[in-house]
């Protein structure tokens, strides 16, 4: 059957009269113990049976239900005396700073208020926030003096928080105030915004409080057998107590002093039981000292009700572990070591159709592929174990549900915190294998931000087939190839994919037919390609006609690729680094395959692929394109040691003569400012243009190290290598390593910070050189000197502090924006609207274009419809 | 409708557009026409004989393949269901080269396939997406302020601050800028730009001298640097004027007799008040220095020969003020005060100005964002017609329902509010939903299409 869950329309707010608080009480609480001597809930105590149960094996006085079963039920306790409540404080004050206090109408004359009340009406009708408006009621009739309906003078009203007030030299006690406001006529209460069908001001103060079931209220028992309770509980104890003396006293006909104090008292205990954070009176603390938790920290922040338990929720059918990458697995395939395999169940109907296959599963035992529990008819559920298996195997009929154990091909959701974007949860499909760790393919690490180590992922495995099919048509890994942030790939090649596929494809290799084979092994190419060369009869390959057997038929791109040294004028097909690359038909003709090729983000390869022949084949690609670079770069062979940053003497040498050279020219700059010849640059200080100028010197230095190291080093060493095609570092990082790392800096300046005019003792006072102001001459492999070192770790702390503010922002400003966006959708008429239907776009983007799907931002592109509508014709 | 057709079959056979619509007018169809003789047709559509000849000839004869003419194709294009951007771009291309009329109906059908596949789906929850492409680059943002684009003079915030800023609505950024063009007359001329730069900038009595006190005499002279005033056109008389418009000026003001320096004696003989005066003259703050010339808000004037112009880059700003300037272009001159943007050019102007804010931002920091994300951003900060911030105070602290806004901030007084105004939460949108535990009206969960079961059932 199709189910049709029941849908809550809508929840209303409101207060709660005295009337209603004693109509839903299942018994009053009158005493402050909770339990007797023996262990046993007094009656009519806190622990009252009648309020529900936690206990196991005890019954619910009041609906009979077991603990779990009964939702608890509210008891009430008869405050001697009225009191405040803490939340309304500030707007009783202002109720009564605006209500006369003879005739107890709202200080307004009647035109006033008749269109104050017409334009609130308005603005609920219209799902408008009156808030605006009330401020301004508010404003109007705080200001009057003499009451416009009866002429009585009105007296200032003081307000002392939290809950004080007085009128005059008079001070306003609850039942005074809560006397005023119920006189209060109806008719004048929809102009301070309450509708007085629902609500009389009057329930602002306190008379009678619920008190909550013992469900919302759990007391635990420690391992001494000693009961611990809630901190509801004590402070409901409290005010029970408070409660008690007071009546006690009021009936002994005690002195007026006495009673203002426990009335106070009794205001207080009431206040920190609903908000134990109220500026002006110490928070309620627990025996230890530790501020007790009541009613508003349990629902506010982070961890509070609404974030922590109703906005983010725990799931069963979930998993977590250690990640590792494994390249033979396809990029929407996810390794699980069996052990969690084992755990993890999908309920399964048994039908006339699988019967026979259901039956075979149980009849394995405890033999993996199996099932864990089975549920029958009558809805009980056993577990099935290495003696009952047989039996359950013979018993089992159609209509049974069976939860069987997790095994290959089954759709799970893999997801990787922090979930900035959808790809931080894709649906990938199962493949049961040993070890310990979640496995998967390392192309798709980019879109989860994930690496080895030590991330862990979570798992989880959806449970109705509405769900798997959602996630396979929306939530597989090929279906998000494409980001929507861009309209370009994410997921694509990375590290060693690059490096492996800028070997093989560079022009001078060639391969006979056996490491074609295999090369290749893991796609499933069934036909090679016609060789490029021949020695004699026997057949050589070259890498690029490898690479060409893993493209779609009839593919053509024609770009540049990443190692592309951007030269004035363009040589295309004739690149002297075979940077231009040209595929026609299916075949790699010329250029090297790199990033721009097939990497993440910037794979155009892939980002063809995937938007001509589809995400399955996108997928296809990508898992033989990455297979076949791994085993090209196991292939060819790649390392990278600490000889590859050797450069000669002669260039170190070099090296050294411009930092030398460097360094008298700021020595020079320093003493044309020092002898006041320094000419400053528009719109800068004297001191700033030396800064300035220094910087750029030291600047242009270690780009001038870079390039005398970068001289010796070509595109046979490995770093420049991956530097150049994309794989991984820069030419900045071999510079550091290589030639002299460089100025280190705060704030973009250099560092001057320290001791008294200098920045650590080893230099002058007053030293304004290269070097006593962080200026690191060194390279990485030569090795940093001490006061570099110094500098480089001020330098490098600065970085770490930049990261961990910048999460934090960023993580508050993702919040924000997902919390004000969250509702708009495009609607059928292709109009985005918000849930009150008010439309923010008519047509999405301007364009209606899905990002993912146009071409890079743009809608369409014509141009390659032209070329596709007209090559058939010439 | 059949009018319409009749007119269209007439055109395509090469009859005139006047004449066409006279037959279709009189009621014949291509089919009547067939059937009639000249004579009959010229009597009924009122013309001459030959005219009507002529019409049957052509009304006999096949239909021309299409319509190759250029405003016919340009028409035709403008009736496909495609946005206005690929619409001209077909124009453009189509235009630049000649293509045969099956060529032209392939393309054009192509483009519709090509816009039906690209269109977005409804139910599309484009708002969460728009937020996490805005949101999750944020990390790899940087936080540093940095040098305005060539403009090495200029320090401008970038990066994630800057963004949270756009978003925040701020009433002025942190680092106020403004570029601006200069209209014909102005922007070739270097004099000219330079004599327009000192009469933005704002110009304290410091600028144009040097300040001296001198305690013996219980006075302090400004002596003035005359290269700086004729710079910006200033005579000394205009420099005493303006000190001494300066109300609450508690001082004798008058020229020295070398004529080249002013004296400023306090009249109240204490050396506090001499202090207190020099204070208020070495002053280049908005507030409290006493202003020259120039406009106060804008603290930093640099000129730059740029293409074949000189710009005006500013630090500070004060749209209003400077568009007013004449040899300013108003037109092309910006800032980066979306604020004074709203309130100078107005709402739609500030929507553009956020986005391309945004744009540029990001741009600058190498990060490749949809544009129609920052668009749904901006659309939403700006569509009740005024710039709202995104969180507490704009948005997010607005919304409809109270649960949303409950999880979102300031948990405790939203509810506290609700309960007291009889509020009703109608559990439209994702949080509510996802508190309440039922399925979330958005994307799939919106589709409200059941399947009706068939055949046996079995539960």
């Amino acid at each position: 059957m199709i189910a049709h869950p029941k849908r809550i329309d809508s929840i209303k707010f409101g207060l709660l009269s005295p009337k209603e608080i004693r109509k839903m009480s299942v018994t009053k609480i009158i005493t402050p113990d909770t339990y007797d001597d023996d262990g046993f809930p007094i009656e009519m105590g806190l622990m009252d049976q009648r309020l529900g149960v936690i206990d196991p094996g005890l019954r619910c006085k009041t609906c009979g239900g077991r603990p779990g079963e009964c939702p608890g039920h509210f008891g009430h306790i008869e405050l001697v005396a009225p009191v405040v409540h803490v939340g309304y404080a500030r707007l009783i004050r202002k109720i009564l700073r605006s209500v006369c206090r003879s005739c107890k109408r709202v200080l307004l004359e009647k035109k006033d208020q008749d269109h104050f009340s017409a334009q609130i009406k308005e603005h609920q009708r219209e799902g408008q926030p009156i808030d605006e408006i009330l401020k301004e009621v508010f404003k109007r009739a705080m200001a009057v003096n003499v009451c416009p309906h009866c002429g009585e003078e009105q007296l200032k009203i003081f307000f002392e928080s939290p809950t004080t007030y007085e009128e005059g030299e008079h001070k306003l006690m609850p039942a005074d105030i809560r006397a005023r406001l119920e006189q209060i006529p109806d008719k004048d209460l929809p102009v301070i915004g309450i509708n007085p069908k629902q609500v009389r001001p009057e329930w602002m103060i306190l008379t009678v409080l619920p008190v909550p079931p013992v469900t919302a209220r759990p007391s635990i028992t420690l391992e001494s057998g000693q009961r611990s309770e809630d901190d509801l509980t004590h402070k409901l104890v409290d005010i029970i107590r408070i409660n008690q003396r007071f009546q006690e006293n009021r009936e002994a006909g005690a002195p007026q002093l006495i009673i203002e104090d426990l009335w106070e008292l009794l205001q207080y205990h009431v206040t920190t039981y609903i908000d134990n954070e109220v500026s002006g009176i110490p928070p309620a603390r627990h025996r230890s000292g530790r501020p007790l938790k009541t009613l508003s920290q349990r629902l506010k922040g982070k961890e509070g009700r609404f974030r922590g338990s109703l906005s983010g929720k725990r799931v069963n059918f979930s998993a977590r572990t250690v990640i590792s990458p494994d390249p033979n697995l396809s990029i929407n395939e996810v390794g699980i070591p069996q052990r969690i395999a084992e755990e993890m169940t999908i309920t399964e109907n048994v039908t006339d159709r699988n019967f026979k296959a259901m039956v075979e599963l149980i009849k394995r035992g405890r033999n993996y592929p199996s099932a864990n529990y089975v549920r029958r008819l009558d809805g009980k559920r056993v577990k099935v174990t290495s003696t009952n298996f047989e039996e359950l195997a013979e018993q089992l009929q159609v209509g049974w549900k069976i939860e069987r154990q997790l095994r290959d091909g089954d759709i799970v959701l893999f997801n990787r915190q922090p979930s900035l974007h959808r790809m931080s949860i894709m649906a990938h499909r199962v493949r049961v294998m040993p070890g310990k760790t979640f496995r998967l393919n390392p192309a798709v690490c980019p879109p989860y931000n994930a690496d080895f180590d030590g991330d862990e992922m979570n798992l989880h495995v959806l449970q109705n087939e509405e769900a798997r099919a959602e996630a396979r048509i929306l939530m597989d890994v090929e279906e998000n190839i494409l980001s929507p942030r861009f309209g370009g790939p994410v997921i694509g090649g990375i590290h060693d994919h690059i490096s492996g596929l800028y070997l093989l494809t560079r022009s001078g290799t060639r391969f006979d037919e056996n490491d074609v084979l295999e090369l290749l092994r893991h796609s499933r190419i069934t036909d090679l390609i016609e060789p490029s060369f021949g020695e004699g009869d026997k057949p050589y390959w070259s890498g690029k006609d490898i690479f060409s057997m893993i493209l779609p038929e009839g593919f053509n791109a024609t770009f540049e690729a990443e190692i592309c040294h951007n030269c004035e004028v363009c040589l295309k097909e004739r690149c002297e680094h075979d940077a231009y690359v040209v595929i026609e038909n299916g075949r790699l003709l010329r250029g090297t395959i790199d990033e721009r090729a097939i990497g993440a983000f910037k794979g155009k390869i892939i980002d063809r692929i995937t938007k001509e022949y589809g995400p399955d084949r996108a997928r296809r690609f990508i898992d033989d394109a990455t297979s076949l670079a791994i085993r090209a770069i196991t292939r060819l062979g790649f390392s990278f040691g600490i000889d590859d940053e050797d450069i000669p003497p002669s260039a170190q040498k070099q090296i050294q003569a411009s930092i030398i050279a460097t360094e008298e020219q700021v020595a020079q700059l320093v003493d044309a400012y020092d002898n006041n010849e320094l000419e400053p640059l528009p719109g800068r200080s004297v001191e700033e243009t030396l800064e300035l100028r220094i910087m750029q010197e030291l600047g242009r230095v270690r780009d001038a190290a870079g390039a005398i190291a970068g001289e010796y080093l070509g595109m046979d060493n490995t770093a420049v290598a991956m530097a150049l095609s994309g794989a991984r570092g820069s030419m900045m990082n071999l510079t550091q390593m290589a030639g002299c790392v460089g100025q280190q800096s705060v704030r973009g300046a250099r560092i001057t910070r320290g001791y008294e005019g200098r920045t650590l003792p080893h230099f002058e006072r007053g030293d304004l050189g290269a070097a006593a102001h962080g200026f690191v001459k060194s390279s990485y492999k030569k090795g940093l000197s001490p006061t570099e070192f110094f500098f480089h770790a001020i330098g490098g702390r600065e970085g770490l502090v930049d990261t961990a503010v910048r999460t934090s922002q960023s993580g508050y400003f993702q919040r924000r924006l997902i919390n004000a966006l969250q509702d708009i959708e495009v609607k059928y008429d292709g109009t985005v609207r918000e849930t009150r239907g008010m439309i923010v776009q008519f047509e999405y983007g301007e364009d209606g274009v899905d990002p993912s799907r146009g071409d890079y931002g743009k809608s369409i592109n014509i141009d390659r419809i032209i070329e596709l509508a007209t090559c058939g014709d010439d | 409708m059949a009018k319409h057709d009749t007119i269209r079959a007439l055109l395509k056979r090469g009859v005139s557009e006047e004449l066409a619509e006279k037959v279709a007018d009189s009621g014949l169809t291509l089919g009547d026409l067939k059937g009639l003789t000249a004579s009959e047709l010229c009597k009924k559509i009122s013309t001459s004989e030959e005219i009507a000849a002529e019409i049957l000839q052509l009304a006999g004869s096949k239909p021309k393949k299409a319509i190759t003419s250029e405003t016919s194709l340009k028409s035709k294009i403008e009736q496909l269901e495609v946005p206005r951007s690929v619409k001209d771009a077909l124009i453009k291309r189509l235009s630049e080269r000649e293509f045969t009329p099956t060529q032209i109906e392939r393309i054009l059908r192509m483009t519709i396939e090509e816009y039906e596949r690209i269109k977005i789906d409804p139910c599309e929850a484009v708002g969460i997406v728009a937020a996490q492409s805005i949101g999750e680059p944020g990390t790899q943002m940087t936080m540093r302020t940095f040098h305005y684009a060539g403009v090495a003079e200029i320090y401008v915030t970038l990066g994630l601050p800057r963004i949270i800023e756009i978003v925040d609505a701020r009433k002025t950024p942190s680092t106020p800028m403004m570029v601006i063009k200069l209209n014909e007359e102005y922007r070739n001329d270097k004099t000219k730009a330079h004599a327009l730069a000192s009469r933005i900038e704002a110009t304290y009595p410091s600028h144009l001298g040097d300040i001296v006190t001198l305690p013996d005499e219980m006075l302090i002279r400004i002596e003035i640097d005359e290269s700086a005033m004729e710079k910006r056109g200033l005579g000394i008389d205009d420099l005493i004027e303006k000190i001494k418009g300066q109300g609450k000026f508690n001082a004798d003001i008058d020229l020295d007799e070398d004529g080249k320096s002013i004296n400023i004696r306090p009249k109240e003989y204490s050396y506090r008040s001499l202090l207190q005066l020099r204070g208020r003259l070495t002053s280049t703050n908005p507030s409290s220095g006493i202003l020259i010339a120039g406009i106060k808000d804008i603290t930093r004037v640099v000129i730059r020969h740029e293409g074949d112009e000189y710009t005006l880059y500013t630090e500070g700003s004060a749209l209003k003020d400077v568009i007013r300037i004449e040899g300013v272009d108003g037109a092309r001159t910006r800032t980066n005060n979306i604020n004074e943007i709203e309130n100078v050019l107005g709402i739609e102007a500030a929507r553009n100005a956020i986005i391309n804010e945004m744009v540029n931002t990001l741009g600058e920091q190498g990060l490749n964002v949809d544009i129609r994300h920052l668009m749904l951003v901006a659309d939403m900060m700006t569509v009740d017609g005024e710039v709202k911030q995104i969180g507490r105070h704009g948005i997010a602290g607005e919304k409809a329902s109270i649960l949303s806004r409950a999880a979102f901030e300031v948990t405790v007084s939203h509810l506290l509010d609700a309960s007291l105004y009889g509020y009703v939460d109608e559990l439209k949108g994702v949080t509510e939903n996802v508190i309440v535990g039922q399925p979330i009206k958005l994307g799939t969960g919106d589709v409200e299409l059941v399947a009706k079961p068939y055949g046996k059932v079995v539960d």
